[in-house]
């Protein structure tokens, strides 16, 4: 068991993920042929460095959820390839990913599916810890119940079931679970989408103040921009499993550039009945991942469509400042941070 | 309350109770409000609070062998009391007079009928029209709510339609017998935002088009902000502020609305990284109401009053603004736009 630092490897990002490919196939007909494929994730590629929170937004089906668990093999890459901490974990042995295993982790969306019901608390956070080798046995007690402490959880949660839980204390109970490993790398999938807003609030303070505390790099996967946007220090925007821009959390509503993140800040309701807006409203749904547009992704809705949109995809340029667009529309324009 | 037209849905001491193995809990707890037509009416809160049952209660859609609407009830549908009519009277409303629009688009469409033969439905029941009539309204309707292509989409079924449309679908079904009180249980909650903003647009603009009063139910707030005329906060069964959508925005008298308020990230990252103002606590089970008011347990102006007694809801300065508490924050601003504590945090 690898228990190095975290600062092994400081200089270079703790995550890199390039041209990751995941596709699923589809079957079909009598004899259940492989008929096609859903493009879930087309050629994504990302950094994350150490301490540092990655927002991946989009709507569903765009891939961002398959992304994720790509990244922490979950799922098998079609293509591409995930470094983490300097080394290339796709095409590890199972044995080898272990010692990965430990150290990389996932918050899942749905705290009613993804605690299994017949285990208590205390079994559900004991599996990792004695199958790591996280504290020695005679402390696994005592540090399962101060895990459940530092997410806020009352020490005798320690034997009781998930049914006897909230939405919010459940959902706690999948970050400590996730915790009890001492990863150095956390996927928070939708982690705050299927609770209501006051325990929202409450479960974004607890991971913010966790990430701060143990220093943790996380990738934040949400469809909610304002979420994403208090939360993260960069955003990526996907859009059918194309990344179509990149950039820094700090000034989004000005330096978004890309037609659809502007779309997506536009369609939020903003919370000031004296500010009543129409909403940037898009045409139509989001195409099939079955059977992608030509060209660029986004032209069967995009407001700023070009002739070159439907027939070439734009590449992911860079605009200065870690600033990336995919969009021909928008390439001639000056970039707004330089 | 709008004085001068007399309220198409007025609704007095709504009381909904359950069946369950434990005995019988109060799921909406003497809720009263009024809708003005061409009004739109949020009603606000969280799961579990009972805005759900409160719409079903005015469709009297519970299930009758599990759930009561207590006597003192009151439900007016213009003159009608629509608490305890019988089933033969509440058939000529709903789906008429007072229509639905479920919250999972995916669920709430029978999926072996195709969606003509089901918006079909209400108007071969409400009307007179022959089917050659009722075809061409259903098309009119699926133009009406944008589906593209709305001679070719009458024949499909819910499968090959997308979310965004099957939402679409159910508004045209609500809408094609013109009802005068449109109830919106929680419209746009299963979509993307980009669809929910197309939803939110539509809904405006039929609003506009066609003068429907609507009951929109949901708890997110950008949306009753951006649609709203009145709102109704609940909390635990029961109503604890109501008022106009920019009192509630810019006044919250309830210490709930505006915790509830303050604890949603604000767009524009003005306060990025900061913590956001979480309602400590969860909300109390209906087993086990406390005596007092329901919200004590998570309230940063708890007195000992408030364990005492329950507060009533009643306009305490201002009218048109009840709030059931008995320590409302201050209705108007006071020092540099910021409210004043009305008693010192414990």
């Amino acid at each position: 068991m690898t228990t190095r630092p975290v600062t092994s490897n400081s200089d270079g990002p703790l995550l890199e993920v390039r041209d990751l490919v995941k596709h699923f196939p589809v079957r079909g007909g009598v004899l259940n042929r492989v008929v096609g494929k859903v493009h879930a994730v087309n050629g994504v590629s990302l950094y994350v460095n150490h301490g540092e929170t990655l927002g991946v937004v989009g709507e569903s089906g765009c891939g961002k959820s398959t992304l994720g668990k790509v990244i922490i093999r979950l799922l098998e890459p079609t293509a591409g390839e995930v470094r983490f901490e300097g080394r290339v974990i796709t095409g590890l042995s199972h044995a080898e990913m272990m010692a990965f295993r430990r150290k990389m982790q996932i918050i899942f969306q749905d705290p009613y599916s993804s605690l299994n019901p017949r285990m208590t608390v205390r079994a559900l956070l004991r599996e990792g810890v004695l199958f790591h080798d996280i504290v020695p046995r005679s402390e696994v007690n005592s540090y399962i119940e101060s895990l459940i402490q530092t997410v806020g959880l009352r020490a005798d949660a320690a034997d009781k079931y998930p049914h006897e839980f909230s939405g919010g204390q459940r959902q706690r109970i999948g970050i400590a679970r996730a915790l009890s490993v001492k990863p150095h790398f956390i996927v928070a999938d939708e982690p705050v989408s299927a609770l209501d807003v006051s325990i929202q609030a409450q479960v974004l303070n607890l991971m913010m103040d966790l990430k701060e505390r143990l220093g943790l790099t996380m990738l934040f996967i949400s469809h909610d921009l304002k979420v994403i946007e208090h939360f993260c220090d960069r955003v990526l925007v996907m859009y059918l499993g194309h990344a179509v821009e990149k950039l820094s959390c700090d000034n989004l509503h000005a330096e978004a550039k890309h037609p659809y993140t502007k779309a997506l800040l536009g369609a939020n309701p903003i919370d000031d009945p004296d500010d009543r807006r129409p909403l940037t409203v898009l045409k139509g749904d989001v195409p099939s991942p079955f059977n992608p547009p030509s060209g660029c992704p986004f032209q069967t809705r995009c407001p700023l469509v070009m002739d070159r949109c439907r027939v070439e995809m734009p590449p992911l340029e860079d605009r200065g400042g870690g600033h990336r667009v995919a969009c021909w529309a928008v390439e001639g324009e000056p970039s707004a941070s330089s | 309350m709008t004085n001068s037209t007399p309220p198409i849905l007025s609704v007095r001491n709504l009381t909904t109770s359950f069946r369950t193995e434990r005995g019988w809990i109060t799921a909406v707890d003497d809720v009263s409000f009024d809708l003005a037509p061409g009004e739109t009416l949020g009603i606000v809160g969280e799961s579990g609070c009972g805005k759900t049952v409160t719409s079903k209660s005015v469709m009297r859609l519970l299930p009758e062998h599990l759930s009561r609407i207590d006597a003192r009830s009151r439900i007016f549908f213009r003159e009608t009391n629509l608490a305890h009519a019988p089933e033969k009277v509440m058939r000529t409303i709903r789906g008429k007079r007072i229509a639905m629009i479920f919250q999972e688009p995916m669920t709430s469409l029978n999926p072996v009928f195709r969606i003509g033969w089901q918006i079909e439905e209400a108007l071969r029941y409400h009307t007179e029209l022959n089917s050659h009539e009722r075809r061409d309204r259903i098309v009119e309707m699926l133009r009406l709510v944008e589906i593209p292509n709305p001679e070719k989409r009458i024949d499909e079924y819910p499968h090959q339609l997308s979310g965004g449309m099957r939402q679409r679908v159910m508004i045209a079904m609500a809408l094609c017998c013109e009802p005068d009180v449109l109830i919106a249980d929680e419209p746009t909650t299963a979509l993307d935002v980009t669809i929910q903003a197309q939803i939110l647009a539509l809904m405006n603009q039929l609003k506009e088009k066609l003068g429907t009063a609507i009951i929109l139910i949901t708890h997110n707030l950008g949306v009753v902000a951006q649609v709203c005329d009145r709102v109704m906060v609940m909390y635990a069964g029961r109503a604890v502020e109501s008022a106009s959508v920019a009192e509630i925005f810019h006044h919250p008298r309830h210490p709930y609305t505006s915790a509830l308020l303050a604890s949603i990230p604000k767009a524009g990252g003005k306060h990025k990284g900061q913590r956001l103002h979480a309602i400590p606590g969860i909300v109390p089970s209906l087993f086990e109401l406390p005596k007092g008011c329901r919200f004590q347990d998570r309230c940063d102006y708890k007195q000992q009053r408030c364990v005492d007694e329950e507060p009533d809801l009643i306009p305490h300065d201002i009218e048109d603004h009840p709030v059931r508490c008995h320590f409302p924050l201050p209705a108007k601003p006071t020092v540099n736009g910021r409210p004043i504590r009305p008693h010192p945090v414990p």
